[in-house]
Protein backbone atom coordinates (compact mmCIF):
# COMPACT_ATOMS: atom_id res chain seq x y z
CA UNK A 1 0.00 0.00 0.00
CA UNK A 2 0.93 3.33 -0.80
CA UNK A 3 2.47 5.53 2.73
CA UNK A 4 1.65 8.71 2.76
CA UNK A 5 2.72 10.98 5.24
CA UNK A 6 0.97 13.59 6.19
CA UNK A 7 1.68 14.71 9.44
CA UNK A 8 4.94 17.09 9.61
CA UNK A 9 3.67 19.20 12.18
CA UNK A 10 3.96 16.17 14.47
CA UNK A 11 7.23 14.91 13.73
CA UNK A 12 10.00 15.06 10.66
CA UNK A 13 11.81 12.03 9.13
CA UNK A 14 15.45 13.32 10.27
CA UNK A 15 17.29 14.60 7.03
CA UNK A 16 20.02 12.49 6.01
CA UNK A 17 22.84 14.81 5.87
CA UNK A 18 22.10 16.10 9.59
CA UNK A 19 22.31 11.84 10.60
CA UNK A 20 25.78 11.89 8.98
CA UNK A 21 26.61 14.93 10.71
CA UNK A 22 25.68 13.23 13.92
CA UNK A 23 27.29 9.49 13.40
CA UNK A 24 30.71 10.62 14.90
CA UNK A 25 29.65 11.68 17.85
CA UNK A 26 28.29 8.37 19.23
CA UNK A 27 31.56 6.72 19.08
CA UNK A 28 34.12 8.71 18.12
CA UNK A 29 33.92 12.09 19.27
CA UNK A 30 31.65 11.02 22.30
CA UNK A 31 33.30 13.54 24.91
CA UNK A 32 31.81 15.39 27.82
CA UNK A 33 31.57 18.94 26.80
CA UNK A 34 32.82 20.43 30.07
CA UNK A 35 35.75 17.89 30.33
CA UNK A 36 39.20 19.63 29.47
CA UNK A 37 41.44 16.86 27.90
CA UNK A 38 41.00 16.38 24.06
CA UNK A 39 37.73 14.75 23.90
CA UNK A 40 36.08 17.39 25.96
CA UNK A 41 37.44 20.48 23.77
CA UNK A 42 35.97 18.61 20.75
CA UNK A 43 32.53 18.63 22.01
CA UNK A 44 32.76 21.83 23.51
CA UNK A 45 34.01 23.16 19.76
CA UNK A 46 31.15 21.00 18.14
CA UNK A 47 28.39 22.59 20.86
CA UNK A 48 29.90 26.17 20.29
CA UNK A 49 29.50 25.55 16.66
CA UNK A 50 26.18 24.46 16.64
CA UNK A 51 25.06 27.60 18.14
CA UNK A 52 26.50 29.52 16.30
CA UNK A 53 24.44 28.35 13.31
CA UNK A 54 21.23 28.26 15.33
CA UNK A 55 21.59 31.69 16.71
CA UNK A 56 22.22 32.38 12.74
CA UNK A 57 19.05 30.95 11.36
CA UNK A 58 17.26 33.62 13.78
CA UNK A 59 19.79 36.81 13.55
CA UNK A 60 20.78 36.48 17.31
CA UNK A 61 24.24 36.87 18.79
CA UNK A 62 25.88 33.11 19.36
CA UNK A 63 25.77 33.53 22.99
CA UNK A 64 21.86 34.37 22.76
CA UNK A 65 20.81 30.99 22.13
CA UNK A 66 20.63 27.84 24.90
CA UNK A 67 19.90 24.38 24.25
CA UNK A 68 17.07 22.62 26.21
CA UNK A 69 16.05 18.57 25.59
CA UNK A 70 12.84 19.77 23.68
CA UNK A 71 10.68 22.69 22.88
CA UNK A 72 8.37 22.27 26.04
CA UNK A 73 10.89 22.91 27.96
CA UNK A 74 11.98 25.82 26.56
CA UNK A 75 8.25 27.20 26.80
CA UNK A 76 8.51 26.42 30.72
CA UNK A 77 12.05 27.83 30.95
CA UNK A 78 10.70 30.99 29.50
CA UNK A 79 7.53 31.30 31.15
CA UNK A 80 8.63 30.27 34.74
CA UNK A 81 12.15 31.59 34.14
CA UNK A 82 10.94 35.31 33.33
CA UNK A 83 8.25 34.49 35.71
CA UNK A 84 10.38 33.80 38.87
CA UNK A 85 13.12 36.69 38.23
CA UNK A 86 10.85 39.13 37.95
CA UNK A 87 8.22 38.60 40.64
CA UNK A 88 8.78 41.66 42.24
CA UNK A 89 8.59 43.66 39.45
CA UNK A 90 5.03 42.43 38.60
CA UNK A 91 2.89 39.41 38.75
CA UNK A 92 0.96 39.25 35.35
CA UNK A 93 1.24 37.41 32.66
CA UNK A 94 -0.90 37.68 28.88
CA UNK A 95 -1.04 34.94 26.48
CA UNK A 96 -2.91 33.72 23.67
CA UNK A 97 -5.70 31.55 23.60
CA UNK A 98 -4.32 29.24 20.96
CA UNK A 99 -0.98 28.69 22.48
CA UNK A 100 0.56 25.08 22.88
CA UNK A 101 0.03 23.25 25.96
CA UNK A 102 3.62 23.67 26.67
CA UNK A 103 2.74 27.31 27.01
CA UNK A 104 -0.83 27.32 28.38
CA UNK A 105 0.02 24.28 31.16
CA UNK A 106 3.06 26.57 32.51
CA UNK A 107 1.09 29.09 32.51
CA UNK A 108 -1.84 27.66 34.45
CA UNK A 109 0.58 26.72 36.98
CA UNK A 110 1.91 30.01 37.51
CA UNK A 111 -1.66 30.86 38.43
CA UNK A 112 -1.22 28.08 41.38
CA UNK A 113 1.68 30.20 42.27
CA UNK A 114 0.16 33.40 42.52
CA UNK A 115 0.72 35.02 38.84
CA UNK A 116 -2.02 36.14 37.28
CA UNK A 117 -2.75 34.94 33.68
CA UNK A 118 -4.86 36.99 30.89
CA UNK A 119 -5.36 34.19 27.72
CA UNK A 120 -5.98 36.64 24.96
CA UNK A 121 -8.82 35.76 22.49
CA UNK A 122 -8.15 35.00 18.50
CA UNK A 123 -10.50 36.05 15.85
CA UNK A 124 -11.95 33.59 13.49
CA UNK A 125 -8.86 33.37 11.39
CA UNK A 126 -6.74 32.76 14.61
CA UNK A 127 -4.93 36.42 14.75
CA UNK A 128 -4.87 38.37 18.09
CA UNK A 129 -6.23 41.44 18.29
CA UNK A 130 -3.18 44.24 18.47
CA UNK A 131 -5.83 46.99 20.10
CA UNK A 132 -6.84 44.07 22.72
CA UNK A 133 -3.40 43.16 23.39
CA UNK A 134 -2.44 46.52 24.39
CA UNK A 135 -5.57 46.98 26.32
CA UNK A 136 -5.03 44.23 28.64
CA UNK A 137 -1.40 45.06 29.23
CA UNK A 138 -1.04 46.24 32.93
CA UNK A 139 1.21 47.74 34.65
CA UNK A 140 2.31 44.87 36.71
CA UNK A 141 2.63 42.65 33.15
CA UNK A 142 6.05 41.05 33.11
CA UNK A 143 5.76 38.57 29.63
CA UNK A 144 3.54 38.30 26.99
CA UNK A 145 3.90 35.02 24.91
CA UNK A 146 2.44 34.30 21.62
CA UNK A 147 3.00 31.56 19.36
CA UNK A 148 4.15 32.61 16.51
CA UNK A 149 2.97 30.09 14.23
CA UNK A 150 -0.05 27.65 15.37
CA UNK A 151 0.55 24.05 15.43
CA UNK A 152 -2.98 23.10 14.83
CA UNK A 153 -3.97 25.96 12.15
CA UNK A 154 -1.18 27.08 11.21
CA UNK A 155 -2.02 31.00 11.39
CA UNK A 156 1.11 33.14 11.77
CA UNK A 157 0.78 35.68 14.06
CA UNK A 158 2.13 39.94 13.48
CA UNK A 159 5.17 39.21 15.58
CA UNK A 160 6.95 42.24 14.71
CA UNK A 161 4.47 44.50 15.84
CA UNK A 162 3.40 42.11 18.93
CA UNK A 163 7.15 42.78 19.62
CA UNK A 164 6.92 46.23 19.14
CA UNK A 165 3.89 47.07 21.41
CA UNK A 166 5.56 45.00 24.31
CA UNK A 167 8.88 46.62 23.94
CA UNK A 168 7.81 49.96 24.06
CA UNK A 169 5.95 48.96 27.42
CA UNK A 170 9.51 47.31 28.63
CA UNK A 171 7.20 44.10 28.66
CA UNK A 172 9.24 40.98 28.33
CA UNK A 173 7.85 38.76 24.71
CA UNK A 174 8.37 35.30 24.10
CA UNK A 175 7.28 33.73 21.44
CA UNK A 176 7.35 29.90 20.80
CA UNK A 177 8.16 28.95 17.14
CA UNK A 178 8.38 25.31 17.82
CA UNK A 179 6.27 25.14 13.93
CA UNK A 180 7.70 27.84 12.59
CA UNK A 181 11.64 27.96 12.95
CA UNK A 182 13.65 26.70 9.95
CA UNK A 183 10.03 27.07 7.88
CA UNK A 184 10.11 30.45 7.06
CA UNK A 185 12.77 33.55 7.95
CA UNK A 186 12.89 35.00 11.48
CA UNK A 187 14.83 37.77 12.76
CA UNK A 188 14.50 38.66 16.82
CA UNK A 189 16.33 41.84 16.21
CA UNK A 190 13.48 43.15 13.73
CA UNK A 191 10.93 41.72 14.96
CA UNK A 192 11.07 42.78 19.07
CA UNK A 193 11.59 39.27 20.54
CA UNK A 194 13.24 38.80 23.78
CA UNK A 195 12.96 34.73 24.10
CA UNK A 196 12.27 32.91 21.27
CA UNK A 197 11.22 29.00 21.58
CA UNK A 198 12.84 26.55 18.94
CA UNK A 199 13.21 22.92 18.22
CA UNK A 200 15.08 20.48 15.59
CA UNK A 201 12.27 17.39 15.03
CA UNK A 202 10.01 19.98 13.46
CA UNK A 203 12.52 20.38 11.12
CA UNK A 204 14.36 17.17 9.74
CA UNK A 205 16.55 16.96 13.15
CA UNK A 206 16.44 14.56 16.08
CA UNK A 207 13.91 14.72 18.66
CA UNK A 208 14.77 15.12 21.83
CA UNK A 209 16.95 19.06 21.22
CA UNK A 210 15.21 22.27 21.87
CA UNK A 211 16.68 25.80 21.88
CA UNK A 212 16.02 29.26 23.78
CA UNK A 213 16.86 32.30 22.42
CA UNK A 214 16.76 34.69 25.61
CA UNK A 215 18.13 38.62 24.60
CA UNK A 216 21.38 39.25 26.31
CA UNK A 217 20.72 41.46 29.78
CA UNK A 218 17.32 39.33 30.61
CA UNK A 219 17.95 37.38 33.77
CA UNK A 220 15.71 34.41 33.93
CA UNK A 221 15.70 31.74 36.85
CA UNK A 222 16.56 28.00 35.45
CA UNK A 223 14.42 25.49 36.10
CA UNK A 224 17.39 22.83 36.44
CA UNK A 225 20.27 23.45 38.87
CA UNK A 226 23.23 21.75 39.03
CA UNK A 227 26.52 21.41 36.62
CA UNK A 228 25.66 24.97 35.13
CA UNK A 229 25.77 24.14 31.33
CA UNK A 230 24.47 26.79 29.40
CA UNK A 231 25.52 29.25 31.45
CA UNK A 232 24.38 28.11 34.14
CA UNK A 233 20.37 28.43 32.63
CA UNK A 234 20.36 24.40 31.99
CA UNK A 235 22.05 22.03 33.74
CA UNK A 236 22.49 18.75 31.88
CA UNK A 237 25.73 17.00 30.62
CA UNK A 238 25.09 18.22 26.72
CA UNK A 239 23.77 16.29 24.23
CA UNK A 240 26.39 16.85 22.29
CA UNK A 241 25.12 14.59 19.34
CA UNK A 242 21.70 15.88 19.22
CA UNK A 243 22.60 19.48 18.95
CA UNK A 244 25.45 18.63 15.91
CA UNK A 245 22.03 17.70 14.43
CA UNK A 246 20.24 20.90 14.92
CA UNK A 247 23.15 22.87 14.33
CA UNK A 248 23.37 21.35 10.87
CA UNK A 249 19.64 21.64 10.37
CA UNK A 250 19.88 25.22 11.04
CA UNK A 251 22.84 25.45 8.51
CA UNK A 252 20.59 23.48 5.78
CA UNK A 253 17.55 25.32 6.73
CA UNK A 254 19.20 28.69 6.10
CA UNK A 255 20.22 27.43 2.54
CA UNK A 256 16.95 25.51 1.72
CA UNK A 257 14.19 26.98 3.66
CA UNK A 258 13.09 29.86 1.25
CA UNK A 259 12.90 27.27 -2.02
CA UNK A 260 11.19 24.71 0.86
CA UNK A 261 8.19 27.17 1.44
CA UNK A 262 7.92 28.11 -2.54
CA UNK A 263 7.31 24.58 -2.99
CA UNK A 264 5.46 23.60 -0.16
CA UNK A 265 2.88 26.59 -0.20
CA UNK A 266 2.06 25.67 -4.04
CA UNK A 267 1.23 22.24 -2.59
CA UNK A 268 -0.45 23.33 0.25
CA UNK A 269 -2.93 25.62 -1.99
CA UNK A 270 -3.78 22.57 -4.30
CA UNK A 271 -4.82 20.53 -1.54
CA UNK A 272 -6.51 23.16 0.22
CA UNK A 273 -8.45 24.49 -3.08
CA UNK A 274 -9.38 21.04 -4.40
CA UNK A 275 -9.75 19.76 -0.68
CA UNK A 276 -12.61 22.69 -0.27
CA UNK A 277 -14.23 21.21 -3.60
CA UNK A 278 -15.98 18.54 -1.31
CA UNK A 279 -19.32 19.26 -0.50
CA UNK A 280 -19.64 21.05 3.28
CA UNK A 281 -15.78 21.60 4.00
CA UNK A 282 -14.27 24.11 5.49
CA UNK A 283 -10.81 25.87 5.95
CA UNK A 284 -9.33 26.68 9.37
CA UNK A 285 -6.81 29.04 10.10
CA UNK A 286 -6.01 32.21 7.71
CA UNK A 287 -5.92 31.65 4.03
CA UNK A 288 -2.39 33.49 3.72
CA UNK A 289 -0.84 33.92 6.90
CA UNK A 290 -0.18 30.70 7.69
CA UNK A 291 2.63 28.04 7.67
CA UNK A 292 3.16 26.80 4.18
CA UNK A 293 3.32 23.60 5.56
CA UNK A 294 -0.08 23.60 7.17
CA UNK A 295 -3.49 22.61 5.76
CA UNK A 296 -6.29 22.75 7.73
CA UNK A 297 -10.13 21.60 7.40
CA UNK A 298 -13.58 20.89 9.23
CA UNK A 299 -15.72 18.08 7.58
CA UNK A 300 -20.03 18.75 8.42
CA UNK A 301 -21.40 15.56 10.00
CA UNK A 302 -18.69 13.69 10.88
CA UNK A 303 -15.68 12.83 13.16
CA UNK A 304 -12.33 13.19 13.27
CA UNK A 305 -10.79 10.25 14.99
CA UNK A 306 -12.78 8.39 12.61
CA UNK A 307 -11.46 10.26 9.13
CA UNK A 308 -7.96 9.89 10.71
CA UNK A 309 -8.01 6.08 10.91
CA UNK A 310 -9.87 5.55 7.83
CA UNK A 311 -7.59 7.80 6.40
CA UNK A 312 -4.83 5.70 7.90
CA UNK A 313 -6.19 2.53 6.45
CA UNK A 314 -5.13 4.31 2.86
CA UNK A 315 -1.50 4.62 4.09
CA UNK A 316 -2.37 8.34 4.94
CA UNK A 317 -1.17 10.03 7.87
CA UNK A 318 -2.79 12.57 9.73
CA UNK A 319 -4.13 14.39 12.78
CA UNK A 320 -7.31 15.80 14.10
CA UNK A 321 -8.80 18.02 16.67
CA UNK A 322 -11.59 16.00 17.75
CA UNK A 323 -12.31 15.25 21.35
CA UNK A 324 -12.52 11.82 20.22
CA UNK A 325 -9.17 11.56 19.94
CA UNK A 326 -7.95 13.51 22.56
CA UNK A 327 -7.30 12.03 26.11
CA UNK A 328 -9.42 14.32 27.78
CA UNK A 329 -12.44 13.98 25.71
CA UNK A 330 -12.20 17.42 24.96
CA UNK A 331 -11.98 19.13 21.67
CA UNK A 332 -9.46 21.18 21.18
CA UNK A 333 -9.03 24.13 22.65
CA UNK A 334 -7.47 25.88 19.53
CA UNK A 335 -10.92 25.45 17.24
CA UNK A 336 -13.28 26.33 20.29
CA UNK A 337 -10.76 29.48 20.24
CA UNK A 338 -11.59 30.72 16.91
CA UNK A 339 -15.29 30.04 17.34
CA UNK A 340 -16.09 26.34 16.02
CA UNK A 341 -18.92 24.64 17.73
CA UNK A 342 -18.24 21.55 19.23
CA UNK A 343 -19.38 19.41 16.77
CA UNK A 344 -17.53 21.38 13.72
CA UNK A 345 -13.83 20.53 15.75
CA UNK A 346 -15.67 17.41 15.82
CA UNK A 347 -15.01 16.88 12.48
CA UNK A 348 -11.47 18.41 11.94
CA UNK A 349 -8.58 17.20 10.08
CA UNK A 350 -5.20 18.64 9.90
CA UNK A 351 -2.86 17.84 6.79
CA UNK A 352 0.72 18.79 6.96
CA UNK A 353 3.22 18.26 4.64
CA UNK A 354 6.98 18.66 4.44
CA UNK A 355 10.10 18.67 2.39
CA UNK A 356 9.76 15.29 1.00
CA UNK A 357 6.33 15.98 0.37
CA UNK A 358 5.84 15.36 -3.53
CA UNK A 359 3.01 16.09 -6.04
CA UNK A 360 1.73 12.87 -6.36
CA UNK A 361 1.09 12.78 -2.69
CA UNK A 362 -0.83 15.31 -2.50
CA UNK A 363 -2.77 13.52 -5.44
CA UNK A 364 -3.13 10.36 -3.58
CA UNK A 365 -4.63 12.87 -0.35
CA UNK A 366 -7.47 14.41 -2.87
CA UNK A 367 -8.05 11.24 -4.12
CA UNK A 368 -8.67 9.50 -1.49
CA UNK A 369 -10.06 12.12 1.09
CA UNK A 370 -13.37 12.93 -0.80
CA UNK A 371 -14.25 8.88 -0.65
CA UNK A 372 -13.18 8.73 3.09
CA UNK A 373 -15.42 11.32 4.07
CA UNK A 374 -18.16 10.11 1.52
CA UNK A 375 -18.06 7.14 3.42
CA UNK A 376 -18.30 8.97 7.02
CA UNK A 377 -21.04 10.28 5.88
CA UNK A 378 -22.99 7.18 4.46
CA UNK A 379 -22.54 5.80 8.31
CA UNK A 380 -23.63 9.59 9.49
CA UNK A 381 -27.26 10.26 10.52
CA UNK A 382 -26.70 14.27 10.15
CA UNK A 383 -26.08 13.38 6.42
CA UNK A 384 -27.60 15.09 3.81
CA UNK A 385 -30.98 13.92 3.01
CA UNK A 386 -31.69 10.17 3.20
CA UNK A 387 -30.49 8.54 0.45
CA UNK B 1 -3.39 -9.19 13.00
CA UNK B 2 -2.81 -7.81 16.56
CA UNK B 3 -4.53 -5.22 17.88
CA UNK B 4 -3.85 -1.53 16.45
CA UNK B 5 -2.50 0.99 18.73
CA UNK B 6 -5.45 1.60 21.26
CA UNK B 7 -8.10 -0.55 19.50
CA UNK B 8 -8.06 -4.54 19.12
CA UNK B 9 -8.34 -6.44 15.47
CA UNK B 10 -12.12 -7.07 16.36
CA UNK B 11 -12.82 -2.89 17.17
CA UNK B 12 -10.72 -2.28 13.58
CA UNK B 13 -12.78 -4.90 11.85
CA UNK B 14 -15.95 -3.64 12.81
CA UNK B 15 -14.57 0.03 11.56
CA UNK B 16 -13.54 -1.13 8.30
CA UNK B 17 -16.34 -3.07 7.53
CA UNK B 18 -19.34 -2.05 9.76
CA UNK B 19 -22.19 -4.43 9.40
CA UNK B 20 -25.54 -3.84 9.54
CA UNK B 21 -25.13 0.49 8.22
CA UNK B 22 -27.94 2.52 7.10
CA UNK B 23 -31.42 3.08 7.70
CA UNK B 24 -34.31 0.92 8.04
CA UNK B 25 -37.97 1.77 5.36
CA UNK B 26 -40.62 1.93 7.91
CA UNK B 27 -39.12 0.85 10.97
CA UNK B 28 -41.25 -1.09 14.15
CA UNK B 29 -38.87 1.13 16.09
CA UNK B 30 -35.82 3.58 16.17
CA UNK B 31 -33.35 4.74 18.72
CA UNK B 32 -31.93 7.86 18.52
CA UNK B 33 -29.52 8.23 21.50
CA UNK B 34 -26.39 10.78 22.06
CA UNK B 35 -23.73 10.48 24.23
CA UNK B 36 -22.94 13.14 26.70
CA UNK B 37 -19.37 12.80 27.40
CA UNK B 38 -18.03 13.20 23.84
CA UNK B 39 -20.88 13.66 21.71
CA UNK B 40 -21.41 11.18 19.74
CA UNK B 41 -24.55 10.25 17.99
CA UNK B 42 -26.30 6.81 16.93
CA UNK B 43 -29.57 6.13 15.58
CA UNK B 44 -30.68 2.58 15.81
CA UNK B 45 -33.63 1.28 13.60
CA UNK B 46 -35.44 -2.11 14.06
CA UNK B 47 -37.66 -4.84 12.45
CA UNK B 48 -39.38 -6.96 14.68
CA UNK B 49 -41.14 -10.53 13.83
CA UNK B 50 -43.34 -12.88 15.23
CA UNK B 51 -41.46 -15.84 15.55
CA UNK B 52 -42.07 -19.31 16.87
CA UNK B 53 -43.64 -19.95 20.32
CA UNK B 54 -45.16 -16.78 19.67
CA UNK B 55 -41.82 -15.02 20.95
CA UNK B 56 -41.04 -11.64 19.45
CA UNK B 57 -37.96 -11.41 17.24
CA UNK B 58 -35.50 -8.72 16.12
CA UNK B 59 -35.72 -9.54 12.26
CA UNK B 60 -33.67 -6.49 11.19
CA UNK B 61 -31.28 -4.14 12.43
CA UNK B 62 -29.89 -1.12 10.95
CA UNK B 63 -27.58 1.67 12.83
CA UNK B 64 -26.25 5.48 11.89
CA UNK B 65 -23.44 6.61 13.46
CA UNK B 66 -21.76 10.61 14.11
CA UNK B 67 -18.71 9.54 15.85
CA UNK B 68 -14.89 7.87 16.55
CA UNK B 69 -13.95 4.43 15.43
CA UNK B 70 -14.88 3.46 18.81
CA UNK B 71 -18.62 4.63 17.93
CA UNK B 72 -18.89 2.93 14.48
CA UNK B 73 -17.38 -0.06 15.77
CA UNK B 74 -20.13 -1.17 18.91
CA UNK B 75 -22.69 0.13 16.80
CA UNK B 76 -21.86 -2.43 13.95
CA UNK B 77 -21.43 -4.31 17.50
CA UNK B 78 -24.72 -4.18 19.05
CA UNK B 79 -26.51 -4.82 15.55
CA UNK B 80 -25.02 -8.04 15.22
CA UNK B 81 -26.01 -9.59 18.27
CA UNK B 82 -29.03 -8.11 18.49
CA UNK B 83 -29.66 -9.16 15.15
CA UNK B 84 -32.37 -12.68 15.47
CA UNK B 85 -32.72 -12.25 19.02
CA UNK B 86 -35.80 -12.23 20.86
CA UNK B 87 -36.78 -8.91 22.10
CA UNK B 88 -36.22 -10.43 26.12
CA UNK B 89 -32.38 -11.84 25.01
CA UNK B 90 -32.07 -8.06 23.16
CA UNK B 91 -32.58 -6.62 26.32
CA UNK B 92 -30.35 -8.25 27.99
CA UNK B 93 -27.47 -7.42 26.37
CA UNK B 94 -25.17 -5.50 28.08
CA UNK B 95 -22.66 -2.55 27.46
CA UNK B 96 -20.10 -5.16 28.63
CA UNK B 97 -21.61 -7.65 26.25
CA UNK B 98 -20.89 -5.17 23.37
CA UNK B 99 -17.43 -4.39 24.68
CA UNK B 100 -16.05 -7.99 25.57
CA UNK B 101 -17.44 -8.94 21.82
CA UNK B 102 -15.19 -6.31 20.44
CA UNK B 103 -11.95 -7.30 22.39
CA UNK B 104 -12.10 -4.60 24.96
CA UNK B 105 -12.18 -1.13 24.29
CA UNK B 106 -9.81 1.64 25.55
CA UNK B 107 -10.78 2.68 28.67
CA UNK B 108 -11.48 6.48 27.75
CA UNK B 109 -14.29 4.49 24.91
CA UNK B 110 -16.40 2.16 27.08
CA UNK B 111 -18.59 4.83 26.94
CA UNK B 112 -19.41 4.55 23.24
CA UNK B 113 -20.50 0.69 24.32
CA UNK B 114 -23.20 2.68 26.47
CA UNK B 115 -24.06 4.41 23.20
CA UNK B 116 -24.82 1.10 21.65
CA UNK B 117 -26.89 -0.76 24.25
CA UNK B 118 -28.35 2.71 25.06
CA UNK B 119 -29.40 2.79 21.33
CA UNK B 120 -30.85 -0.66 21.50
CA UNK B 121 -32.79 -0.07 24.61
CA UNK B 122 -34.69 3.25 22.79
CA UNK B 123 -35.43 1.42 19.91
CA UNK B 124 -37.12 -1.43 21.67
CA UNK B 125 -38.76 1.38 24.02
CA UNK B 126 -39.94 2.93 20.97
CA UNK B 127 -41.84 -0.13 19.43
CA UNK B 128 -43.25 -1.12 22.88
CA UNK B 129 -44.60 2.94 22.71
CA UNK B 130 -45.68 2.55 19.00
CA UNK B 131 -47.79 -0.54 19.77
CA UNK B 132 -49.20 0.00 22.67
CA UNK B 133 -47.74 -2.74 24.99
CA UNK B 134 -47.25 -3.30 28.29
CA UNK B 135 -43.71 -1.73 29.57
CA UNK B 136 -41.78 -3.63 31.76
CA UNK B 137 -40.49 -1.39 34.96
CA UNK B 138 -37.27 -2.07 33.95
CA UNK B 139 -37.01 -0.65 30.45
CA UNK B 140 -39.20 2.48 31.86
CA UNK B 141 -36.37 3.16 34.32
CA UNK B 142 -34.06 2.63 31.73
CA UNK B 143 -35.62 4.64 28.47
CA UNK B 144 -36.21 7.97 31.51
CA UNK B 145 -32.39 8.00 32.25
CA UNK B 146 -31.15 7.66 28.73
CA UNK B 147 -33.83 10.37 27.87
CA UNK B 148 -32.25 12.68 30.47
CA UNK B 149 -28.80 12.23 28.79
CA UNK B 150 -29.93 12.74 25.14
CA UNK B 151 -32.02 15.72 26.30
CA UNK B 152 -28.38 17.23 27.24
CA UNK B 153 -26.81 16.46 23.82
CA UNK B 154 -29.68 17.36 21.67
CA UNK B 155 -28.57 21.01 22.93
CA UNK B 156 -25.53 20.60 21.59
CA UNK B 157 -26.24 19.40 18.52
CA UNK B 158 -29.72 21.42 17.78
CA UNK B 159 -28.39 22.69 14.34
CA UNK B 160 -27.99 19.59 12.62
CA UNK B 161 -31.06 18.49 14.55
CA UNK B 162 -33.13 20.89 13.23
CA UNK B 163 -31.74 20.70 9.70
CA UNK B 164 -32.86 16.96 9.44
CA UNK B 165 -36.56 17.92 10.77
CA UNK B 166 -36.24 20.13 7.92
CA UNK B 167 -35.10 17.00 5.58
CA UNK B 168 -37.77 14.91 6.77
CA UNK B 169 -40.73 17.58 6.53
CA UNK B 170 -40.19 17.92 2.50
CA UNK B 171 -39.96 14.22 2.32
CA UNK B 172 -42.93 13.99 3.76
CA UNK B 173 -44.88 16.52 1.20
Amino acid sequence: MKKVYMDYSATTPVDSRVLEAMKPYFRKYYGNSMSLHSFGVIAKEALEDAREKVSNLMKANTKEVIFTGSATESDNLALKGIAFANKEKGKHIIVSMIEHHAVLEPAKWLEKQGFEVTYLPVDQYGLIDLKKLEDVIRKDTILVSIIFGNNEIGTIQDIERIGKICREKGIYFHSDATQAFGKIPIDVKKMNIDLLTVNAHKVYGPKGVGGLYIREGIEIEPLLHGGGHEFGLRSSTINVSGIVGFGKVAEIQKKEMVSDAKKQIKLRDKLIKETLRIEDSHLNGHPTKRLPNNAHFWFSYIEGESLMMQLDMHGIASSTGSACSSGSLEPSHVLLAIGLKHEQAHGSLRLSIGKYTEREDINYVLEVLPKVVENLRKISPFKRGWK
Amino acid sequence: MKSYGQYSKEVMKHFKKPINMGRIKNPDGIGKVGNVVCGDVMYLYIKVKKGKKGKYIISDVKFETFGCVAAIATSSMITKLAKGKTIEEALNITKMDVAKALGGLPKIKLHCSVLASDALTEAIYDYFTKNKLSIPDELEKRHKQIEKETKFVEEKFKDYIKMEKEIWSVKGK
